[in-house]
This record gives structure tokens, sequence and C-alpha cells, in this order.
């Protein structure tokens, strides 16, 4: 797409900051609930469990943290540039945070398998 | 559609959330680590006043911090405004709340 | 190839508006090795359909009269070379995005110029002509700033590249807002305050999301996505300093 308004690194940012707060807040309600399991009884959160031990499940949590960790890194980089006065160098620091968040939740993959 | 208020409410709970979520990630990937079981995750966080402290402040920051983030969101693609966006402003972050307050209290009393 | 032999045409879809709606009417034009889109689309004017509609006036990056979209992307088209947006010998040339079109390639610019009035772009002396004329000094930090942004054309391409212009209707806008940014930086103006309180109500400058397309696209290689975050900081400073 040469030449497109939109083909440079801080919209890729963008959509993918977009993208990755939509998913975690639809996460969350699910998330808290699976945990409010514990209340009735820890059985029902361990039959839970147990079912996230099924590899398709581990590829979702992959996902899930690095939703996690790209949201945190690009929401640091968006603190660092609204609040810190001088001039970043920004398409560094946004290709920096989607390597962050492939990097930890890579780390969380291996040790879920 | 955001305001200097809503502004600051989405950015302050943003920088309340960043040792959370950096404690987070860390716990994430070293609870993992053979499997996940309810009496693991129990016998780490019930009964303990600074877990129920922690996961308190991060669930009271999140719900905002998503409650306004959606809200974004929804002026953005559909339109919404006013009167009906504040209420799902308002009520999403109620939801958000409601459910989370419940888990923080189910894995850390009792 | 010389200059007034061409061997090739271009291909290029001009947008037509037509019943209240718009098609893209496609012309061959002559290529020539030095040609801007505004050649192009005067080329067309003249010797295909004089009844095509389009705005210029200096011809020379001045005047922000002749932006359009070219290929996608907003373009003050008298400064771009064709050579460098050409793609498979095609030009897709349309008028700005998020202004209401009034006919063929010309868009209808007030929603641009009273949001550049409502963000507080309007000077605001603080003495009269009877006055000594009060001394700047060019190397201030504030000064800096302020002379950072003044070279805008109001071209619109900025406003046109936002996609949270797009979507959200009564946000102010790059331009507006680096205008904003300017007038709070500049110490001969005499209600900054003012201007402070404008651009942060709905629709101000805690609207953008930093995506950065008007930095990107801007053809006097403006900054307005730092101007913008300059003023959130103000904001908030302000805020934490007042209370409210």
């Amino acid at each position: 797409m040469k030449g497109h308004y939109r083909n440079h690194p801080l919209w890729f940012a963008f959509l993918l900051h977009r993208l990755s707060g939509l998913g975690l807040a639809l996460f969350l309600p699910a998330h808290f609930y699976v945990l409010g399991m514990a209340i009735r009884s820890p059985e029902a959160l361990d039959g839970f469990l147990h079912w996230t031990d099924m590899p398709i499940v581990k590829i979702a949590e992959f996902g899930l943290v690095f939703l996690l960790a790209v949201h945190f890194f690009g929401g640091l980089r968006l603190l660092a540039l609204e609040f810190l006065p001088w001039p970043a160098p920004h398409k560094t620091l946004a290709a920096g945070a989607v390597a962050g968040a492939f990097l930890v939740s890579g780390v969380f993959f291996l040790n879920a398998v | 559609m955001l305001d200097l208020r809503l502004y600051l409410a989405q950015r302050l709970s943003a920088m309340v959330m960043v040792p959370f979520v950096f404690v987070h990630l860390g716990v994430m990937i070293y609870a993992i680590q053979g499997g996940l079981s309810a009496s693991e995750i129990l016998g780490r966080t019930q009964g303990s006043l600074f877990w129920f402290l922690f996961y308190g402040m991060f669930v009271v920051a999140s719900s905002l911090h998503a409650a306004i983030g959606l809200r974004v969101i929804v002026h953005e693609v559909t339109g919404l405004r006013g009167l009906l966006l504040a209420a799902l402003t308002w009520g999403g972050f109620v939801v958000f709340f409601f459910l989370g307050a419940r888990a923080v209290t189910a894995v850390t009393m009792i | 190839m010389t200059l007034s032999n061409s061997d090739t045409n271009l291909e290029v879809s001009v947008w037509r508006t037509r019943n209240g709606t718009g098609l893209y009417e496609t012309f061959e034009v002559p290529a020539h090795d030095n040609q801007t889109i505004l050649d192009v689309v005067s080329w067309i004017q003249q010797n295909a359909d004089p009844t095509l509609t389009y705005r210029f006036a200096c011809r020379v990056g001045m005047c922000g009269s002749c932006a359009m979209m070219v290929n996608g992307a907003p373009r003050w088209t008298c400064r771009t070379h064709v050579n460098k947006v050409l793609k498979h010998n095609r030009l897709k040339i349309a008028p700005l995005r998020n202004l209401p079109v009034i006919k063929d390639l010309v868009t209808d610019m007030d929603p641009f110029f009273d949001k550049w009035v409502s963000a507080g772009g309007r000077h605001e002396p603080t003495r009269t002509r009877h006055d000594p004329i009060e001394e700047i000094q060019p190397a201030n930090e504030q000064r800096a700033a302020a002379d950072a942004g003044i070279e805008c054309i109001n071209c619109s391409v900025c406003y046109a590249a936002c996609d949270t212009v797009a979507n959200n209707a009564d946000y102010l806008g790059p331009a507006a807002l680096q205008r904003a940014w300017t007038i709070v930086n500049d110490e001969k103006h005499g209600d900054r305050q003012d201007v402070l309180d404008t651009v942060s109500a709905a629709g101000g400058c805690q609207n953008c999301h930093s995506m950065g397309n008007c930095t990107a696209l801007c053809p006097n290689g403006l900054d307005p996505l730092s101007a913008i975050a300059g003023l959130k900081r103000a904001t908030m400073r302000q805020f934490f300093k007042r209370g409210n």
C-alpha cells in the first residue's frame, strides 16, 4: 500500500493497542467469573482448570498473555509520549513494545507446555 | 469521547496498574509451571492481606480503565453519545467491578 | 523522454459528483518526467473535460488550497510529484476525506476552519498600538514551541488523514489543536487560559490516540502529534494546580 496514510508504525501501534485493549476488556468478565467459582467450591474451579490443560487452551492462554503484555508495553510507550517532555524515538519504542510482548508471552508459553 | 476528567482517570488508572501488571505477568509465568490447580492458587492467596489489597486495587483500576476504554471504542464505532454513552460507561464499570470484587473475595477470603 | 513529448499515458481515475453521489471517471493523461498531481488535474480540466471542478491558487505550496486524496492518502497536489505516488502507472484522485464534498474534487472546508477558530485560534492582543512593543527572546523555550507550528498553511491534509476525526465528529483535529498549542506558547496572546479550557472540553486534545497520521503526512514537516501531547501535559498540569 505505497503512500497509504495508515502505512506507518505509529498507526499499527494504535491499532494493536485498541484491539488488545478490546480483547482484554471482553476477557476480563470471564476471568473474574472463573476465579469467583472458588467462592462456591474449589472443586468447581479445579473442574475448570482441568479443562485448561488442553493444548488448544494453552495456545489461547499464550494469546491472552500476549494481549496483556502488548497493551502493557504499548501503554508505557503512550505514557512516555504524552507525559515525558523530550521527543522520544516513537517508532523504535513501538517496535520494542511488540518485541517485549512476544518475549513475555513466549516465556509464559514455554513454561506452560 | 473523552474530556479532561475521563482522560485523567484513564491515564491515572493506567499508571496505578503498571506495577500490578508487571507482578501479574511474573506470577503467571511462575504459577503456570506444572499446570494450575485451585489448591495451589488458593494456598497462595487465601487469608493474605497483601494479595487482597493487591488484587483489590488492581480490580478497581482495571474496571475503571476498561469501562472508559470501551466508552471510547463504542463512541467512535457507533456514534453513541450523551446519557446512553454515560450509562454504558458506568454500567460497564459496575459489571467489571462487581465480578472483580467477587473474584477477589473468593480467592483471598474465607 | 522530453518535457513536451510523451510516449506513455497515465491512467487517472478522478472522483466526479453525479446526482448527489459520485463515481470515478478515468482519463488518459500524457506522462512527463517532471509533473505534479496538480499538473495532471489541470491537464484533464484543460484538455479533456472543462467541467471538472478543483481548487488551487498559488501552485507553490503556500496557500493550502489544493489538497486532495491521491492514491489513498491526502497530499498537497501542487508539490506532490507524480513519481512519488504513482502505482502501476495509475493515479486515483478524490476530494479530501472528513469534509463535505461540494463538487468533484472541491470540499467545503468550513468545518475545518470553524474548528480552528473554536479551538481558540484567533489572536487576542495584550497591548494596543500605543504601547511599546513587547520584547520576545527568539531562543526561549516557549517561543521555540510556538515557532514549531507556525508554518501551518491550513491545507487540511492532517485533518483528512486523522482516523479520530473520521470517527468522532466533535474532535477538533490536529491542525486546530496545533494552532492552540502555538497560541498557548505565545507570550503576546492575551487569553491563554481560555485556550487551555477550550481544548480540554469534550472534543478536545484528550481525544487524540497518538496514531500520528498527521505528523506522517504534514506536507510542511510539522508535528501536530507532539503539539497535542504538549496540550495534554499543559491541561493536566493546570488541572492539578487549580483542582478542577
